[in-house]
Parts: C-alpha cells; structure tokens; sequence
C-alpha cells in the first residue's frame, strides 16, 4: 500500500497537539487491513440484523404449519453450540502460535478449528434435513423461510469461513508465517469470531426463545 | 441448456426498444472496433481497466455516470412526451407494458448508476488528495468495486435487447414483484444488477471510511479535515450501515422468486409491508447518501470561490453527523399510509421535520460564508447558488410532506415527485456539475470552457423549474405519479410546460457535452501549469494538475484547517524535497475478472442457466484465491526516481 511509507522528516507538529486526534500521520499497514476488515464484519452483522429482524416479524407466522416448539431439538442444539463455541477458543489458541511464528501448532490448532466447525454443520444439515423430510421445509411457511434464510446464512458463513481456513493453512504450508499472511490469518479469526456472536443471538432468539 | 432463454427474447415485434438496442450495440461496435484499429487495447488495459490509482477509478466512475445520465434522460424524455400527447383520446406513442419498464429503469437508472457513480466518483478523485496521502486504503478493493458497479449497470442495459426490464417501479414492491404477478425476467435483471452494483458500493464503503479515519497526512487531526472529506466520512458509514439491509431485503425477494419462500408473499403468512420497512431502512440514507457529498461540494465551492474560510467549520461538521444519525430514523414518512397508527406517523412526522433544522444550519453557513466575500462567479459557484435557492424550495415542500394529513393527501402525487426531483436535481445533480466543473482542471490539467458552462448551468436551472413546478401545481389538482394516459384534458398546458422544461434540460446537457468538447480542442490555451487554478483552500490544490501517480512527493504537514491556504500564507512549500523512495500498489486485472465472472453469473441465474451460474460462480472464487495468494501488491519508486519526475514536475510549473 502507498501510504504505508510514511515521510520521516521531523514534525513540524508539536507531538503533544496531534496525539490521540489521528494527527500522527497514516497508519501502520497491520491496522488498516484489520481495521478495514472490522468495518466490513460490521456491514455483514447488518445483514444479520436484517434477517434477524425477519425472522422476528414472521416467527409467529407458521401458517398452520409446524412452529418451532413441534421441530426444534434442543439437545442437538447445545452440541452444536458447544462446538461452535470450542472453535472459536481453539482458533484464538491458532492465532496466538500464528503470532509467535509455531507454524507446526498452528495447523494442529487450525485442524481442530476445522474439525469443529465441520461437526457444526454436520448437526445442522442432518436438523435442516430432518424438517424437510417432515414436510417442515422453507416453502412451508413465513416461519420457516425466515427460519431457514437466517440459520442457512450463518451455515453459509461457516462454510466459506472453513473454505478460506483451508486455503490460509496452505499458505502457511507454503509460504510461512510471513507478514501478509498474518494479515490475513487475522482477518480470519475476526470473521471466525464475529460468526460465534451471530451465533449466541441465534441460539436466543430462535431456539431458547422458539421451544418457549 | 439455456434456461429461459430463447428467441422470443429479443423483442423483434417492439420497434422503440429494438431500434435503441441495435443504436447502443451498433455505438459499442464501433467503439470496440475503433479501439481495436486504433491498437489502443495495451494503453487502455495497462492505464485504465487495471488500473488502482484513485484517480483513474473516479474518473472511470464520473464517465459511467454520464453516459448513464443519458440513458437515464432518454426514458426521462420519452415519459414527459407520452404525458405531453396521452390526453383524453389520444393513446400517445408508449403502451403500458414498454411505459411501465420506462419508469422502472428511469428511477433505477438515476439512483443506483447515475447519482452513485457520480458521487462515488468525485469522492474517489478529490478525498485521498484533500488528506494529503498517496491512495485508498485498498487500492485493488476500490478497482473491484468500480467493475462490480460497471457490472450492475450493463445488466441493465442488456435488459433492453434481451427480455425485458421490471415493470414495478424503482422500489419493486412486493406482492407485484413476487413471481406471482411477474413471472419474466424484469425483476430478476432488477435484483441481480442491483444485487452486484451494490456489493461494489459497499466495499466502496468500508475501503472509504477506513481511508479517512487511519490514512491522512501527519498533523491532519479530525478537525482539521476539508469538509468534503466530512462528508464522504459521513457518506460512507451510511453505506456502511444501509447497503446491507438492502442486500439483504433483496436476498429475501430473490429466494421467494427462486425457492419458493414466503417472506413478502400473500400467502403462507408473508408480509409484504415488510419489504417496504426495510426497503426505506436502506432508502432514506440512500437519500442523504447522495445529497452530503454536494452539500461537501459546495462548501469547498462557496469558500473557494468567496476568499474565505467556512463559516463555522465546527457547525458544519455537527449538522453532517447529525444528518447521518437523524437519516436513520425517518423511514416511515414514505409510507405515512400504511397505517400504522397515528402516534407511529406523529414520530416519524417529527423526526421529518426535525432533519431539516441541520440542513437550514448549513444554508445559513453558506450564505455567511459569501456574506462579504469576494466572489468570483464562476460555473461552480453559479450552481451552488442555483442549489441554495432551489434546495430551499424542495426542502420546504419535504417538511410540507412531513406532515401526515397532508401526506395522506399527496401521497404517490405528482407533487411527491416534483418534490423529490427538487431536491435530487437540485442538490444532487447541481452538486455534481459544480465538483465536476471545479476539479475538472485538477484531474485534467486545463480548465474547462466557463462561457459553455454558465450556458449549460442557466439551461439547467430554467429546465428544472419550467419541468418540475407545473407537477407541484398538478399534484396539487390529484394528478397521481405514473400515469401512462391522462384523462383530465384541464391538466394539458402544465403537461406541455413540463415538457418544454425537459427540452430546456436537453439543451443543457448539449451545452454540458459542447463544453466538455470545446474544452478538450483547446486545452493547450486552458492548461493549469500552476495547480492552483482557483486559488484553492485544501490540499488537492498543493499538488500539479494533474498529480503525479504517488499525489505528492512527500507528504504535506498540515497544522490548520484550510491546510494548503495557510501554507501559503505562511509561505511555506507544502512539498519538501526530501526524497523517500515510495511504495506504490500494483496494478491488478482482478477487479474487471471478477466483473466480468459477475456478468456471467448475473446472466445465467436471471435465464435460469444453472450449470453457467455454477461454473461463473467457480471461476470467480478462483480468480479471488489466485489474487489472494499473491504477496507482491506494492512496487516501490525510489528516491532518485522520484528526485527526477520532481525535477520534470516543476519545470513545467509556473509560479502560483
């Protein structure tokens, strides 16, 4: 980026009159790439947000239909959470070894991130297969097209968040814990985490909230 | 094999679309082949189609946006012609079907790739200059979002040969946009070009805010930053925090149509009204959106061109934000008739009219700002003249419609529409003209020709109210917006007043591209060898016109507002000529790829050619990794290259 390269002339702003105000010159690389991935996790939580208040408009809308206390399974639920859950604490331990350069830890720690993160949506397409095979499938109702959109997208996030796992650990393969790459790893874990905070308001609003 | 596709999809038995469609391929043909004669293909694929400069990408932005003005003008056109002949008896020369999608793609056309691009545009010029820094904080993401828009506005533009546009208005209504009741393809063209533009607004979004707020020339403390840049940071978090609903909302009405699902359906417990909720969620940003990069223009117009600073820089920067806020929380005035009740519409009635007190704060600004100034009148600051007094008008008739009984009568009038057109053309468009007549010479290097310009200004400002103030007066006697024929023969001579109005705007667009023309014949007369043209306030002006790829050789210290003002008035150069070798980022072809993988997989869902969409799909995500490998985005220049190109830079430049 060209704007990483900072001009090093001695200020001619007196140190104490721009600190704090952003007066100090660009920023480092390191924090724009993850500052800027943090702006676009916000825009993503706000398509969420979006589905999120979908999904509470039409819940009580089943049509006649099943509704969520006859089709959810709470202990599968748990299982699925706990995973998820576990994840994100294993792909906080990745980091920490991506940031001390153990790249052989690394992908131990990015192996059972994966490994988690797959029984993850293993449990929720054998749930997602299990209601269509009842009849209980997005086309049924408002309740469950919004059910289906708003947990399907989270899953879709997951996936591609497994995808983009597998195609960062090649890179370490390959290439090591280079400063670009640790870039990157971080933007992943943001994502990795942001995807647990969707999933905590999921857990509430549809399923505690749901079998109520 | 090929979905819904066949040869019933080119309109062969509708002459009016069939001829514009042969006219358009027949133009790009020739474009193309003129390029390829030419051998110009290396020059524009190196400088222009890959390239990240900002620069570049802004202009590449401005151009999509005028020529899409002209198709957006054309349908305007061929609207006011059809009211000015569809009286009583006479059926006009538009059947309802053709009328319909003309509408539709008239409002989607001007918002989303006129009114965007252009704004989007300037910002991506003017913003890293006015901070003082060498590019975006993603060059290669700011590529990728200008062809994804690029991408959305030739979907719309394909729609005109093959198949056909929606039917359903601009904001594609449910339950009339559901595959129920419009089972072609006009809504899907509708959904995916909005769908891919609209991804590439919001990278544009998160690459700007993150810009402004961690990249800015040292000293450069947040009050100390050019308006414009204030409200491209204000811009910018809105789209940040609008787009997404929209993409959202649209993701909804794409799996309804697609799946089968029952979000906004009739039946099956849907709620179409909830579509119009989110819709507006998104659209009334959308609004300030557009509007706060003008209200940027002008103050950077009206000081430049006064001999002063702002008036209460501080007040400015508060009724920016405050209009952020405020823009989040007046959805509902564009339903007041839905129902909801009459404590909900008195809220939202309130929050209407409470918006309008940080703008009024503003117009004071500008006119204190002049008051006593030593003003130059030149194009730009005509329009920001032109602006005030007609802002003014269109601002008041808003707060008129803030106010729910009168709502409930004027509702989908046509004074909602003079309104609304008011403040956009007012705002908006003069807002553009004027960024665009005043930085032209700083991204060109020669100004352009001010007796075309004033031409084009007065044609522009007569137009406007010989167009919009007979549709007030027709609102007011219950002519309802969208009429395709028109049964009260009493509204004929206001029909035929708006129409010559339209006309009137036509002869400001000739002016507009007179100008562009006449300009460009004798740029060696206009060069600006000072980069100063206008004796400028802020730094875009320290650098040549136009700035060299790296903007400036080192970066300038800024210790007040008015940076580049104040240098001068200390007589201080506002570049060293301490070298530094400087990193500059690559050129990338990925963002037209991906586009181009975003037409494809656009195509082929809109005609249901699955096994097309798959493979774009996979092609796409390919070509994304295969960027995304790559760790080598950033060449360096060194010093004694720089030390060079500065050497050749000054030479050329004449004392300011």
């Amino acid at each position: 980026m060209s704007t990483a390269t900072i001009d090093t002339r001695p200020a001619a702003v007196p140190a104490t009159v721009v600190r704090g105000r952003g007066g100090g010159g660009p920023a480092p690389k390191r924090t724009v790439v993850a500052y800027g991935f943090w702006i676009f996790i916000l825009s993503d939580m706000i398509v969420f947000a979006g589905l999120f208040a979908a999904y509470a408009v039409l819940a009580g809308h089943a049509a006649g239909g099943p509704t969520g206390a006859e089709l959810f399974n709470l202990r599968n639920v748990f299982i699925e959470t706990m995973c998820l859950l576990l994840s994100s604490y294993t792909c906080g331990l990745g980091a920490l070894c991506a940031e001390r350069r153990q790249p052989a830890r690394f992908v131990v720690f990015a192996a059972l991130t994966f490994g988690l993160g797959a029984a993850f949506l293993v449990i929720e397409c054998t749930e997602f297969a299990g209601m269509v095979a009842r009849g209980a499938g997005p086309a049924r109702s408002a309740f469950l097209s919004s059910f289906f959109t708003l947990v399907g997208t989270h899953g879709a996030h997951v996936t591609s968040g497994m995808i983009w796992l597998v195609y960062l650990v090649a890179q370490v393969v390959v290439k090591g814990l280079r400063p670009a790459v640790l870039r990157r790893l971080l933007c992943w874990s943001l994502f990795w985490h942001a995807l647990d905070i969707v999933w905590v308001g999921v857990l509430t609003l549809v399923y505690l909230m749901g079998v109520a | 094999m090929l979905g819904r596709l066949t040869w019933a999809a080119i309109p062969f038995n509708e002459p009016i679309p069939l001829l514009t469609g042969a006219v358009v391929v027949l133009v790009i043909v020739a474009v193309l082949a003129l390029v390829t004669v030419k051998g110009w293909w290396p020059y524009l694929w190196r400088e222009w189609l890959t390239s990240v400069d900002h620069k570049r990408i802004g202009v590449m932005y401005m151009a999509l946006g005028l020529v899409m003005l002209l198709r957006g003008f054309a349908d305007a056109i061929m609207m006011r012609t059809q009211q000015a002949i569809a009286i009583g008896d006479a059926q006009g020369y538009l059947p309802p079907d053709h009328y319909d999608q003309i509408f539709s793609a008239h409002g989607v056309i001007m918002i989303f790739f006129t009114a965007m691009p252009l704004v989007i545009g300037l910002m991506n010029v003017v913003v890293p200059l006015q901070l003082g820094v060498r590019d975006v904080a993603f060059p290669q993401l700011n590529s990728v979002s200008f062809w994804l828009t690029a991408s959305g506005a030739l979907l719309i533009n394909i729609s005109l040969v093959i198949g056909n546009f929606a039917r359903t208005t601009w904001w594609n209504y449910p339950p009339l946009s559901e595959l129920a009741y419009s089972p072609d393809v006009g809504v899907d063209y509708y959904l995916w070009s909005l769908q891919i533009s609209g991804i590439g607004t919001l990278l544009t979004g998160v690459n700007f805010v993150t810009t402004i707020l961690k990249l800015r020339a040292p000293g450069m403390t947040y009050f100390r930053m050019p308006i414009f840049c204030w409200t491209a940071l204000a811009t910018n978090m809105m789209i940040v925090a609008a787009f997404p609903i929209l993409t959202a909302t649209f993701a909804m009405l794409l799996l309804d149509r697609y799946l089968g699902m029952h979000f906004f359906t009739n039946e099956a417990g849907g709620n179409p009204m909830m579509y119009v909720n989110l819709f507006w969620a998104w659209g009334h940003p959308e609004v300030y959106i557009l509007i706060l990069p003008a209200f940027g223009v002008f103050s950077e117009v009206v000081a430049t061109f006064s001999g002063k600073g702002l008036f209460s820089y501080r007040s400015m920067v508060l009724a920016t934000l405050g209009i952020c806020v405020l823009s989040f929380m007046v959805w509902l005035h564009h339903f007041f008739t839905m129902g909801a009740g009459a404590n909900v519409n008195a809220f939202f009635g309130i929050m209407s009219s409470i918006i309008a007190v940080p703008t009024g704060v503003k117009v004071f600004n500008w006119l204190f700002t002049m008051y006593r100034g030593r003003i130059v009148f030149t194009t730009a600051i005509l329009y920001a003249v032109g602006f005030m007094v007609t802002f003014v008008i269109g601002g008041l008739t808003g707060v008129l419609l803030a106010v729910p009984p009168v709502d409930f009568v004027l509702h989908n009038s046509a004074f909602l529409v003079a309104h609304f057109h008011n403040v956009i053309i007012g705002g908006v468009v003069f807002g553009v003209l004027a960024g665009y007549n005043y930085w032209f010479p700083k991204v060109f290097g020669f100004t352009l020709d001010e007796r075309l310009g004033k031409a084009s200004f007065w044609c522009w400002l007569v137009g406007f109210y010989l167009a919009f103030t007979p549709l007030y007066v027709l609102g007011l006697m219950g002519m309802t917006r969208r009429l395709q024929h028109i049964a009260d023969p009493s509204w004929r001579p206001w029909l035929l007043v708006a129409e010559l109005g339209a006309v009137v705007i036509f002869c400001g667009i000739l002016c507009q591209v007179a100008q562009l023309y006449v300009s460009i014949r004798t740029r060696e007369r206009r060069r600006d060898l000072t980069g100063d043209p206008w004796n400028g306030r802020t730094l875009e002006w320290a650098t040549s016109s136009p700035p060299p790829a790296y903007n400036f050789a080192t970066l300038p210290r800024v210790q007040s507002v008015d940076a580049f003002w104040d240098m001068k008035r200390r007589g201080v150069s506002p570049i060293g000529t301490a070298y530094e070798s400087i990193e500059m980022p690559r050129n990338s072809s990925v963002g037209f790829i991906l586009a181009f993988f975003a037409v494809v997989i656009g195509f082929a869902l809109i005609w249901h050619i699955w096994w097309m969409a798959i493979l774009g799909l996979l092609a796409a995500v390919i070509t994304a990794m295969a960027f995304g490998w790559s760790d080598e985005r950033e060449r360096e220049i060194p010093a004694a290259e720089i030390a060079k190109l500065e050497r050749a830079r000054l030479d050329r430049r004449q004392p300011a």
